[in-house]
């Protein structure tokens, strides 16, 4: 019997046992060694942070080239070294990635909804599509927080979730669960080379913003204190915070919905403070850089175009060098620019910032002329991004412009920025309505003379912004407005004595959508001027382009440099355009927001793919979002920034006019913010909120 | 009509899992998705379904014309478990997408009581081949049953605020218990 089962069991085993040898030899798959070695290295959470079911899938998708060595998201730098080892490749530190919380709306869902006792945003997005009042954002129920393992997530006292970044694995649990796509896991590459998407959370200010800056949240951490934060929010769409803050016209503030209510929140001011604060404390903060990647990148001009592209080219790793035709950095931000509006030490901190992160310059390099895109291509540069902003002046097309004392309003401001005598006279007519013209006038103010402009148009007409007009004024600014030259008058030396003007009137709108001003006949009129600045319009000098009389790349009938309006991809994919030389002469703040873009799709094509955006950019403003019904929102008032040069005092210095706010009144402007998303805003500050102190509380 | 009968009373009336109170194990542990309740399910069906055909002939060439019933447990797993093996051979070189959806679940079934119950029920009830196909089929499909509604369940309650103690396992096997009872409802149906 004991014989009989000994023998039976043998048998049972034995006979399975050559069954499973054959069919280990017949069925045999061929298994890499590396998987179980890359698997033993990794963390072992199998959280599926990596995208693979488990750490064995995430071990395969390396082995079979899925997927890199930093696969497993919660091991970091040391697990990618071991695997990036087992697989024979090099590896350079990993870029940090965080759970990255877009969503600073006020007010969520009004109703929650419950169903059989289940209150989770999932179930409410599912049964009710989500808010009441934001197609878009944070529910605020905090199913994100369940989901993260790792205890990263709490829920922040406005009601949606905030993300701890020293906890945060990266490992996208809280993204999985989030039905409305707030929460994204991303790095600082991923970070800076997103555009505006409609479907992010974007306030007004937001949309309008040329340079795409997160403006609710880096107010929100001003709010907080957190002003070095709020400089990295800031400067991840846009390199030069401290020169913004003093002469962007802040189109933003033009569609603050606290505008709906009293005033614009002062977006501007805020920057300004936040990078005052930086340049005031002496040191510089950190700004993070992707590993080397070694690639050379040509930038052509060092303007704010430039300028923006070279930054964010080397955060993303590249190594560019710039070639500039001036003796300094800066472009018009340095030479259109007086030094009472922005000061040229803080210009040159600012640019030695840039520069510090490793940026090669070039000084009096002339495009055409020193080097071409051949000579370049020669030299080893992957991509060139041209950026030589708009220097050539539209004529008056009158009898004897070329008279001696008549020149352009830009030439006039280079040589003051320059320190070269400009030949200003006693009497100075300025010929122009927008912001060159009011420089001119203001900087022959301080040059001693007696400055008229004259203007086509009405006051209510002048492109120039209104503070600068009023400015202008104050400092003893004489307004000729409608009012055109006809001829310059000169003597026998050919030096101007008088500008003839013809008076106008305003008739019909033009595409413009301003009253085309229609001339007076009979009405010549005799103004005295030694000197005569023309500032109406520039456009790009193009000629640089052309070799033997033809042009390699395509031009607009704007005569600007024809690209791809997303990717500023020219016609040669490896040339890429941005700022003025592009757009025609715009704001410094749409030539910083180019520069970005340029340098996103430089990125993109030296890795292989074709510069691309998502089909859901955001270009135009968000129709539903530009509501003016904003009901329960408190009075307060907008804080003014200081002048540092009382009025009398103004027209003798070149000394900056305009001061920073104090941090009380950068704190307390933060407070009139109401946080919009895209509907969604703030009624009022509520008790627990971190700025409802008593400068917030509502004064209604 | 006998069939009918055997095969209703597999599946509802002594279910395996609900009624029978086997495999629990794997009950508890794959039914937190529905996919891979279902995934795990069909595996069970397959493997329960080829391991009661295989050792009744085990039982019914081998071990009974020696006397050797009481080797009946021992034999069976050994049995089950290099069946497993092969299978899971089979498919990794014959079906590779399927062998990696099944992934960790085939080998779980080696050392699933449910698997091993099934073939014994088999005996003890002594059942013809097709009874024993049919039967364990049915059973395999009834765990399948029991393992997709529970893992509908235990989903519904991830959108539900659970004190954290409860979460997981400790509210899974509550719910367990809850369709136990529930099941017994079939009891006089069938038997």
């Amino acid at each position: 019997m004991i014989t009989a089962s000994v023998l039976i069991l043998l048998g049972i085993g034995f006979t399975s046992a050559v069954i499973l040898a054959v069919a280990s030899k017949l069925l045999y798959v061929y298994e890499d060694p590396r998987i179980a070695q890359v698997e033993n290295v990794l963390a072992g959470a199998n959280c599926g942070g990596c995208g693979y079911p488990g750490c064995a899938g995430a071990a395969q998708g390396v082995v079979e080239g899925k997927a890199g060595a930093t696969v497993c998201v919660v091991g970091g730098d040391a697990v990618a070294e071991k695997v990036a080892a087992i697989m024979g490749l090099e590896f350079s530190s990993m870029e940090k990635q965080i759970a990255f919380v877009d969503c600073t709306g006020g007010i969520r869902a009004e109703e929650v909804y419950r169903y059989a006792g289940v209150k989770d945003c999932r179930a409410q997005h599912m049964l009710y599509n989500g808010s009441k009042m934001c197609p878009e954002g944070c529910l605020g129920f905090g199913t994100c927080i369940t989901a993260c393992q790792f205890g990263a997530i709490e829920m922040g006292p406005n009601g949606y979730p905030v993300v701890d970044p020293n906890l945060c694995t990266a490992c996208g649990g809280c993204e999985q669960v989030c039905p409305r796509g707030v929460i994204t896991v991303w790095g600082m590459t991923a970070r800076i080379t997103h555009l505006n998407l409609e479907t992010d959370c974007l306030a007004p200010c937001r949309q309008r913003c040329p340079g795409q800056i997160n403006i609710p949240r880096y107010i929100e951490q001003v709010s907080r204190g957190d002003y070095a934060g709020a400089l990295e929010t800031i400067r991840e769409r846009i390199p030069m915070p401290l020169s913004i803050g003093r002469v962007c016209p802040h189109p933003c503030e033009g569609v603050c919905r606290r505008g709906r209510v009293d005033e614009p929140v002062g977006i501007n001011m805020i920057k300004r403070f936040a990078a005052d604060w930086e340049m005031n404390s002496g040191t510089r903060l950190p700004i993070s850089c992707a590993p080397d990647t070694g690639r050379k990148v040509a930038v052509v001009g060092g303007g704010p175009a430039g300028l923006s592209c070279a930054f964010f080219l080397r955060r993303l790793g590249h190594s560019p060098t710039i070639f500039e035709s001036m003796p300094k950095l800066g472009g018009q931000l340095r030479y259109g620019i007086p030094e009472y509006r922005l000061p040229k030490a803080v210009l040159d901190w600012e640019i030695q910032g840039i520069l510090d992160l490793g940026i090669d310059v070039r000084f009096e390099q002339f495009f055409g002329k020193d080097f071409t895109l051949d000579t370049l291509r020669e030299e080893g540069f992957e991509a060139v991004f041209l950026g030589i902003g708009a220097w050539m002046n539209m004529n008056l097309r009158i009898e004897n412009e070329d008279a001696e004392g008549v020149s352009t309003g830009t030439e006039f401001l280079t040589k003051v920025g320059l320190g070269v005598e400009s030949g200003t006279g006693k009497k100075v007519v300025v010929v122009g309505g927008g912001n060159t013209a009011i420089d001119a006038a203001r900087t022959s103010v301080r040059l001693g003379a007696d400055v008229t402009l004259m203007y086509r148009r009405t006051r209510d007409e002048m492109p120039a912004n209104m503070e600068e007009i009023i400015g202008a004024e104050e400092e003893g600014v004489k307004y000729l407005f409608l009012a055109a030259p006809t001829r310059i008058v000169k003597d026998g030396d050919g030096r101007v004595t008088h500008i003839e003007y013809i008076k106008m009137e305003l008739g019909e709108p033009d595409q413009s959508g301003r009253r085309r001003p229609i001339p007076i006949e009979g009405s010549e009129t005799l103004i005295e001027a030694d000197t005569v600045y023309t500032a109406i319009g520039q456009k790009p000098e193009l000629s640089c382009l052309y070799e033997d009389g033809v042009c390699q790349l395509e031009e607009t009938r704007w005569r600007t440099l024809a690209a791809d309006p997303d990717t500023l991809q020219t016609a040669m994919p490896h040339v890429f355009t941005g700022g003025d030389m592009h757009t025609g002469p715009a704001l410094v703040i749409t030539a910083l927001g180019e520069g970005r873009k340029a340098a996103r799709s430089i990125h993109q094509y030296l890795n292989g793919e074709p510069p691309h955006v998502d089909a859901r950019t955001q270009r135009d403003m968000i129709p539903y979002t530009m509501f003016t019904d904003v009901p329960n929102v408190g009075y307060r008032e907008r804080s003014e920034m200081p002048h540092l040069i009382e009025c009398d005092e103004r027209a003798c210095t070149f000394g900056e006019i305009e001061g920073a706010l104090s941090e009380a009144q950068a704190k307390r402007e933060t407070c009139r913010c109401l946080r919009c998303g895209l509907t969604c805003y703030n009624r009022d500050m509520v008790d627990g909120q971190e700025c409802a102190d008593g400068d917030c509380v509502k004064n209604q | 009509m006998d069939y009918f009968v055997l095969v209703i009373a597999a599946i509802f009336v002594n279910n395996i899992v609900l009624a029978q109170y086997l495999g629990n194990c794997p009950f508890i542990g794959t039914s937190k998705e529905s996919g891979v309740a279902l995934g795990m399910g069909l595996a069970v069906v397959f493997v329960a379904t080829l391991a009661a055909v295989i050792t009744w002939c085990v039982q019914e060439y081998l071990l009974a014309p020696n006397d050797l019933d009481y080797l009946q447990t021992i034999a069976f797993i050994l049995v089950i478990a290099a069946l497993v093996q092969f299978v899971e051979m089979f498919l990794k070189k014959a079906i590779p997408p399927l062998y990696k959806s099944l992934g960790i679940f085939l080998p779980l079934i080696t050392t699933n009581c449910a698997v091993l119950g099934i073939a014994i029920i088999c005996q003890r009830e002594e059942f013809g081949l097709l009874q024993t196909f049919l039967f364990s089929m049915a059973s395999g499909v009834g765990f399948m049953l029991a393992l997709v509604l529970l893992a509908g369940i235990r989903e519904r309650l991830d959108l539900a605020r659970v004190p954290m103690a409860m979460r997981g396992t400790p509210l899974g096997l509550v719910m367990a218990g809850l369709m136990s009872l529930a099941f017994f409802a079939f009891k006089g149906m069938a038997s």
